[in-house]
């Protein structure tokens, strides 16, 4: 009898938690017509195949950006763009302020772990076709998204003011204005003068936290809206095999397969974080003399890498312009690949492949070249 | 008409281009008849006039005839006599015993030197009148060195030349040239290993192995020009040249009057003279590598001091290696201890500061230093014990955090197969 009773009890909850759910969807409905979009998710399918594992890098991506706001802003409390006060607002997070180490630690890691994972996302797009018309804006929108992801990281380095970050915005700054006509102001524009001082901490600063957020956020929904009204793309070889694919609820069991994944992702970043929190090394000196071992973040080593081996001259043009030109127009070439595929009438799916593959090894390879210490 | 203009114009630069050649072969024979006789006459050696290119003095516009008199515009047509007449000033070249006064003649003419460089010094030949060197050679022994065996005869460079037997870095070797050679220097009172104990010392291993200039060579203790054993009184002195916090604290210490009295070297007694070791602090205290011990017998007061001096160096080391221990610990583990690292820093100032100050010999004064390098170190060790416990404390905390991300990972995982296998999964047609 008393177990009858706690369960008609905890029933009657249960309907009154119900119906106060319902008021709130039904006053948010009448405001935001929400039906429209229930419906869709209601419908929305996900194929199931043996690659669909790849679908959710996106979502890990994203993952990591939100992480990287939420840390970010929590930063930015104490953090102090300013050359004298930079290191010392950085240090004070670190030593003083509660769990400042880890927000920090939080902070560096994921953006290398969103770079890490933006990079393979690109790879399992391009690998799988997923470009093809009628997505090519989605791939368009998410290769600019990874130069930003780059730019962020490029910004963000410099922000500590530690001896390592000041050199290597130095050389990464000076590479910019090999550029011909536009480089040279395009450097003294990124520095804020001819050196890099406290101006370009500022600059580098405003970048990092605002103009790049604001650029990166409005090409994240537009590529979320595209995900979202062209859904998922399946890859020609599975079609080519199968003609009928299961399909899978979006809501709830793949987004909850999403979710499993940024768990585990969030606590493979707390536990990195908190075993190996990202040093601070020793404050930047311009006046002292260039440490050894300046490398830029391992996301750029294997562009730094190949301009060390391009000789000085090629032809009548400087090495290292040729060099820049080139990594110029691959970047452009990245961004034209759906159009290019298309043009070929997708004759040319192998030599994509093949190229894909040569680009991934020769980063793989210039990147391991540089960290065991160079071609002798 | 026209061919004429032109053949007077060829004629003429035919003339200028003759006038010119001709000029460039008189460029290339020399105008001092020295040197083209020295490269010439196979009798006569060539070395000073090779020598000479590289000059100091030619550097500065001297020639042959400035030291040696004579008349170098003569003796072109095989009359060598006619350039090197005593009555146009000809001397030759000088007897050894006559070589410093040879040299002084300008070198001491402060008017003359005036011209070349105002910041010259002009006292060498008096000084070097007062050195060993000096006296033995105006007693007519000539094994003794005369300003060329250091400098060079022709081919004279600036002691700032890298290459010169007197750059800070060569001379060592310049002086070891007699002095390292017991054949030669037997029969002088001098030490015969002087240069070999020079660098096993602490100053030659700085300045011949390190390369630092800053270390003393042979000259900076014993003078260049007056070179002259410092003697007992004076090394103190020498030695205060650098060492001068040394110095004035032996000079305020117990050990000033004790070692006069005795007639005992100031710094050489403990340090030795050439072969300076790098000193340790095993050198002070009682134990086996003690110096004090030399002098102090046990239950005498010095035996006290060496003792007491020996443990507050000894305290504050043993406490700026257990913090710098402990922090280096938390530093490899990611702790940010770069603040208790500066203090340590800091502690070690006072190391430094201490161990001079045991020239006092002032338990006090050494003290007042370690004790507040103690402090420091034990503030700087408390900091790191800090650091470990938070770092116990991160680790525990990410323990706590990892077993509730696991716990969702799999609740999550089990919602995900619960409501898989209340979903029908439809299937679809596709198309390429």
């Amino acid at each position: 009898m008393q177990k009858s009773k706690h369960t008609h009890a905890s029933t009657g909850s249960d309907d009154s938690r119900k119906s106060a759910c319902n008021r709130v969807v039904a006053w948010l409905d009448a405001r935001f017509h929400l039906e429209g979009l229930r419906t869709f998710f209601a419908h929305k399918q996900v194929p199931m195949h043996k690659h669909s594992i790849w679908y959710y890098l996106g979502g890990i991506s994203l993952f990591f950006f939100v992480i990287q706001v939420t840390t970010g802003v929590l930063l930015l409390f104490y953090y102090r763009p300013s050359a004298e006060s930079a290191f010392e607002s950085v240090q004070f997070i670190m030593t003083d302020v509660h769990f400042g180490w880890l927000i920090r630690s939080v902070h560096s890691w994921s953006a290398n772990l969103m770079v890490l994972s933006v990079f393979l996302h690109l790879f399992s797009v391009f690998f799988l076709r997923a470009y093809r018309a009628p997505r090519e804006l989605t791939w368009v929108s998410g290769v600019l998204m990874l130069f930003l992801v780059m730019g962020f990281g490029f910004s963000g380095y410099l922000l500590p003011w530690n001896e390592l970050a000041f050199f290597a915005t130095k050389v990464g700054t000076e590479i910019v204005a090999v550029v011909p006509v536009i480089g040279k102001p395009l450097m003294i524009f990124l520095r804020g003068g001819e050196d890099v001082t406290g101006a370009t901490l500022t600059r580098f600063f405003a970048i990092h936290v605002a103009v790049l957020p604001m650029l990166f956020i409005a090409l994240l929904g537009f590529h979320l809206l595209m995900v979202q009204l062209q859904g998922m793309s399946i890859p020609p070889g599975v079609v080519k095999k199968q003609r009928r694919i299961k399909m899978m609820p979006f809501f709830p069991n793949f987004l909850l397969r999403d979710l499993l994944g940024w768990v585990v992702a969030l606590g493979c970043l707390v536990a990195i974080a908190a075993l190996f929190p990202w040093e601070l090394g020793v404050k930047a000196d311009p006046f002292a003399p260039a440490p050894a071992g300046i490398r830029p973040e391992w996301y750029f080593v294997f562009m730094f890498e190949t301009l060390k081996y391009i000789p000085a001259k090629v032809g009548f043009i400087d090495g290292e312009v040729l060099g820049i030109l080139g990594f110029g127009l691959v970047a452009f070439l990245l961004l034209c690949v759906p159009f290019l595929y298309e043009k070929t009438g997708g004759r040319s799916a192998r030599l994509f492949a093949a190229l894909g593959i040569v680009a991934l090894i020769f980063m793989l390879v210039m990147t391991a070249i540089s960290y065991l210490g160079g071609l002798g | 008409m026209p061919i004429l203009k032109h053949a007077l114009a060829f004629s003429l630069v035919l003339f200028f281009l003759q006038q010119t050649l001709f000029a460039q072969e008189e460029e290339k024979q020399p105008r001092d008849s020295c040197v083209w006789c020295h490269l010439e006459n196979e009798e006569e050696p060539e070395e000073p006039a090779h020598a000479m290119q590289e000059d100091i003095h030619a550097e500065n516009g001297l020639s042959c005839v400035d030291c040696h008199g004579g008349d170098a515009g003569l003796g072109f047509d095989e009359d060598e006599e006619a350039a090197m007449d005593p009555a146009k000033g000809y001397i030759g070249a000088p007897e050894k015993k006559d070589i410093p006064r040879f040299c002084a003649r300008c070198h001491s003419d402060p008017g003359y030197m005036r011209r070349f460089n105002p910041r010259v010094a002009t006292d060498q030949y008096d000084r070097y009148k007062t050195s060993v060197h000096g006296q033995l050679l105006l007693r007519g022994d000539e094994k003794v060195a005369a300003c060329t065996d250091c400098h060079g005869a022709h081919g004279v460079l600036s002691f700032k030349d890298p290459r010169s037997p007197v750059y800070a870095l060569n001379i060592p070797a310049t002086c070891g040239k007699c002095h390292a050679d017991r054949e030669y220097m037997a029969g002088y009172r001098v030490a015969k290993d002087v240069v070999e104990e020079y660098k096993k010392g602490v100053h030659g291993i700085t300045l011949l192995e390190k390369g630092d200039q800053a270390a003393p060579a042979c000259n900076d203790c014993h003078g260049n020009h007056g070179a002259v054993p410092p003697g007992i009184p004076a090394i103190g002195f020498v030695c205060g040249q650098c060492h001068l916090n040394n110095s004035e604290l032996f000079a305020e210490s117990p050990h000033k009057q004790a070692f006069a009295e005795e007639e005992l070297p100031e710094c050489e007694t403990c340090h030795d003279n050439h072969a300076i070791e790098h000193p340790t602090d095993a050198m002070l205290g009682t134990g086996e590598e003690s110096i004090c011990m030399d002098c102090h017998e046990e239950g005498s007061d010095g035996y006290r001091i060496a003792e007491v001096l020996y443990a507050k160096i000894d305290s504050l080391k043993l406490r700026l290696s257990a913090a710098d221990s402990l922090l280096q610990v938390a530093r490899k583990a990611g702790m940010e201890v770069s603040e208790p690292l500066y203090q340590l820093n800091e502690a070690n100032q006072f190391l430094i500061q201490g161990r001079t100050m045991i020239h006092s010999l002032s338990e006090g004064k050494v003290d007042s230093l370690t004790a507040r390098g103690i402090g420091l170190a034990i503030e700087a060790y408390e900091q790191g014990l800090q650091a470990i416990d938070e770092l116990q404390f991160r680790r525990k905390g990410l323990a706590v955090s990892l077993v509730f991300i696991l716990l969702l990972a799999l609740g999550l995982y089990l919602k995900i197969r619960e409501i898989d296998s209340r979903t029908v999964f439809r299937e679809e047609e596709v198309r390429v």
